[in-house]
């Protein structure tokens, strides 16, 4: 070994990508990032963002990173959707396209990776430590500083796999990276290795953020709130988290089992020695499947507070609603061999878990059920969230039945790995997932900002992610029935150019929409003040994040409210309720640190350092990681009081408030 | 108030055990230990099988005795949510576990009789 092998590991010159596409990628990129540098620095923000935001313990503003983090990495995995349309829409009639299969291989692997880990994950993460604590009336999770650790290591995660772009390769694996191919024999360079370590940090991230909002759910809600009068947002939130803690520990261990196979020469997922890949496949859908529902689950919350407010009337089936919850739960756990019916199990096996996939799609339809009983007779006002909210029941209600057909092991035969395949889960994801995310944004962005989402913009958005995703995805339906597989760079067959050149067209008809809320989100902020909302309930909302200011003072709640009914703000409203304005007390909270930024940074540097082999950095690193985590142990400065005087004031200002709406 | 609700939370029917509990539980994993390792030093059961049963049995027997005195997992701890995790985990594992046997199993004796090395070695 020489000494720049030593100092450098694998890391040379020619990690330096010569793929112009990437190389004019990175110039933009940097420009772009020397102007942002440059701009706080002119305007001094450093130090505001450092104490405000990155450093702080508040769930309200780490939610709020969590938003951004996934906005951010959604424009990347868009950037990459739009790199595969094109090119399947022009690599026909002996064209190569534009891109070469080793890059070509990566987008589609980035896409699958950036879009579920880190923009899904992120948004739904975010949205449930902005709303939980507020909706069971709580002032921060159970452990403030474990969360702000948790987003920078998700964080950390995402910087792991955006430094790959433009330092050596991604995975060429696709996004669960199945060996033999991600083995160290058939992918011998650092793509596999971004894969591992960036999903190894960020999950990190996830577990922890896991542990900590199900202790909170279950530990701190207000006097009253007994479990079946919880909201039922916090309800699939508790699920979600459960499902997060009892199955990310399996994906970390399947990683950490592919990492040994490639780092130290074991075979527990190669061909040789008793080794089986196999078994990855089968261990990795024992998370991925709850996955799902880890995203979607939040969701359903989110529907069932937009449809009740908007229709003014309580969520019908209840109690339906909480267990069908808890069904799906239970059985995200029975189901995971439906990815690999193909995989070579017995009729047996393959048909007992086709039908526990079609049990699933009982407690779901019962929601959309219960959903539309409670629109029934109501005053229904089509409001952004609730327009949301109704193009998802027409487009999950489809994906669900695509899924369903799927479920049946001779159908999935013909099926597997196509493009019909591919049109069933975004038809999910973004029927479900992302339009509950949009739905909830404008939800509960006045909360958290104190004006609404500009409606316009948010319409030209709502109908360019609708019409959009029908027109991309449509076709792959079509595709896929008549037998084209997934992950194809170039194509034979000239009369099936017209299909992909529609789905160019979709995706760029979201893109409009993606363009759309960028603008939204600027628009409402320079017209704030014709869209500013003083009572900090403008939707006539029915739980308790509602009962407070928007946005919520640092505190949230001044004293801890008691809930009486499953709508509990709906109940106080209707009771009469005065707020409290004299007896007020210093309040108890933490204090912000710093140590989970730079616990992160270290993280980030190890986990580079052993994408390249740098041993003598990765070892450093890691003995730093758990020194300071050591170290910040012994930080007993954790907490103060903010004293009773600015609480009296923060609340009179808000009496005045309120009394300038009444005047 | 994170911290303050942390002070708060060892009030609340999270019990932290007694010295009894504590001595009863460690004269219950001492025998539970020694039993074993007497039968296995001292030659064993007549049956093989039965020996492993046993031990088997005994181990069960210790994980339980150290989740009730150690980790104080009562059904009324934590107002009854210890248990509920206790009892969510062991479904899940033994699904994982479960599942996972029979899926390998059914892999393993439906692969191509052509990829069996010893057939491929057998002369023509």
């Amino acid at each position: 070994m020489t000494l720049t092998e030593f100092i450098f590991g694998r890391l040379d010159w020619n990690a330096i990508p010569y793929d112009p596409i990437v190389q004019l990628t990175f110039v933009a990129v940097a420009l772009g990032g020397i102007a942002l540098v440059g701009a706080l620095t002119y305007f001094k923000l450093w130090g505001y963002l450092w104490n405000e935001w990155f450093t702080s313990v508040d769930h309200k503003k780490i939610g709020i990173m969590y938003m951004i983090l996934g906005l951010v990495m959604l424009l990347r995995g868009f950037a990459d959707a739009i790199m595969m349309r094109v090119q399947q829409a022009i690599a026909f009639n002996g064209s190569e396209g534009y891109l070469n299969a080793h890059h070509y291989d990566q987008i589609f692997t980035a896409h699958g990776v950036i879009m579920i880990f880190f923009v899904a994950m992120p948004w739904v993460t975010g949205l449930m430590n902005y709303v939980v604590p507020l909706q069971i009336g709580a002032r921060d999770v159970s452990f403030p500083f474990l969360n702000n650790f948790s987003f920078w290591m998700t964080a950390g995660g995402a910087i792991i796999t955006m430094i790959s772009l433009f330092i050596g390769e991604y995975g060429q694996t696709g996004w669960l990276a199945f060996p033999p191919l991600s083995g160290i024999g058939a992918s011998p360079y650092v793509g596999v290795d971004y894969y591992i370590w960036g999903l190894q940090v960020a999950g990190v991230g996830t577990t922890l953020s896991g542990i900590n909002l199900l202790v909170t759910i279950i530990k701190m809600r207000a006097p009253g709130m007994t479990m079946m009068k919880m909201p039922i947002f916090t309800w699939t939130s508790l699920c979600t988290n459960v499902l997060i803690v009892a199955s990310f520990p399996v994906l970390t261990v399947v990683l950490v089992l592919l990492s040994l196979d490639r780092y130290v020469g074991t075979n527990f997922f190669t061909n040789d020695l008793g080794g089986n890949p196999m078994m990855y496949v089968n261990l990795i859908w024992i998370w991925g499947h709850p996955e799902v529902y880890i995203l979607i689950l939040p969701l359903f919350g989110v529907f069932s507070e937009v449809v009740s407010t908007f229709t003014g009337k309580r969520l019908f089936g209840y109690t339906s609603m909480v267990y069908a919850t808890v069904v799906i739960t239970v059985l995200s756990y029975l189901v995971w061999l439906h990815h690999f019916f193909t995989m070579g199990s017995g009729a047996s096996v393959n048909s007992f878990f086709g039908i526990t996939t079609m049990i699933i799609s009982i407690p779901t339809g019962a929601k959309i059920f219960n959903w539309l009983f409670t629109m029934y007779k109501g005053r229904i006002r089509f409001e952004l969230p609730m327009m949301w909210t109704v193009a998802f029941m027409l487009t999950f209600t489809v994906g669900g039945m695509t899924g369903v057909l799927l479920a049946v092991p001779p159908a999935d035969f013909v099926l597997h790995n196509s493009l019909f395949l591919i049109a069933h889960f975004h038809n999910v994801i973004i029927g479900g997932v992302v339009f509950g995310l949009f739905a909830a944004i404008n939800f509960w962005w006045p909360k958290a900002f104190g004006f609404k989402l500009d409606p316009f913009w948010g319409k030209v958005s709502f109908w360019g992610w609708v019409v959009g995703f029908w027109v991309a995805f449509t076709p792959l339906y079509v595709l896929g029935l008549m037998g084209v597989t997934r992950r194809l760079r170039t194509f034979d067959d000239p009369s099936l150019q017209i299909w992909f050149q529609i789905a160019a067209v979709g995706a760029g008809i979201i893109a409009i929409g993606i363009g759309a809320f960028l603008i939204q989100i600027a628009v409402s902020i320079w017209k704030r003040d014709q869209l500013r909302d003083f009572t900090g309930d403008p939707w006539g909302g029915r739980t308790l994040e509602w009962a407070t200011s928007s946005p919520p003072p640092d505190y949230n709640f001044a004293f801890t409210p008691v809930a009486h009914d499953v709508d509990a703000w709906h109940d106080m409203k209707a009771r009469n309720y005065q707020r409290p304005t004299a007896g007020f007390a210093e309040i108890h909270m933490p204090r912000g640190t710093g140590a989970g930024v730079i616990l992160s940074a270290l993280a980030v540097i190890c986990g580079f350092a052993l994408v390249w082999y740098i041993w003598w950095l990765a070892a450093l690193s890691f003995i730093g990681i758990v020194g300071y985590a050591i170290y910040h142990t012994f930080d007993n400065d954790r907490d103060y009081y903010i004293p009773v005087d600015e609480v009296i004031e923060t609340e009179r200002k808000r009496e005045a408030q309120l009394a300038s709406l009444k005047a | 108030m994170a911290s303050h609700s942390h002070n708060d939370a060892h009030h609340d029917g999270h019990s932290h055990g007694s010295m009894k509990s504590y001595v009863i539980g460690f004269v219950l994993s001492v025998i539970l230990t020694a039993i074993p390792f007497w039968l296995v030093m001292t030659g064993g059961l007549e049956s093989r099988g039965w020996t492993v049963a046993v031990v088997v049995g005994m181990a069960v027997v210790q994980i339980i005795v150290h989740m009730i005195f150690f980790l104080h997992m009562t059904s009324s701890a934590e107002e009854g949510w210890t248990m509920t995790a206790l009892i969510f985990t062991i479904i899940v594992v033994v699904i994982m576990l479960a599942g996972s046997i029979w899926v390998m199993y059914h892999m393993n004796t439906n692969m191509m009789p052509g990829h069996d090395m010893d057939l491929m070695s057998v002369p023509q």
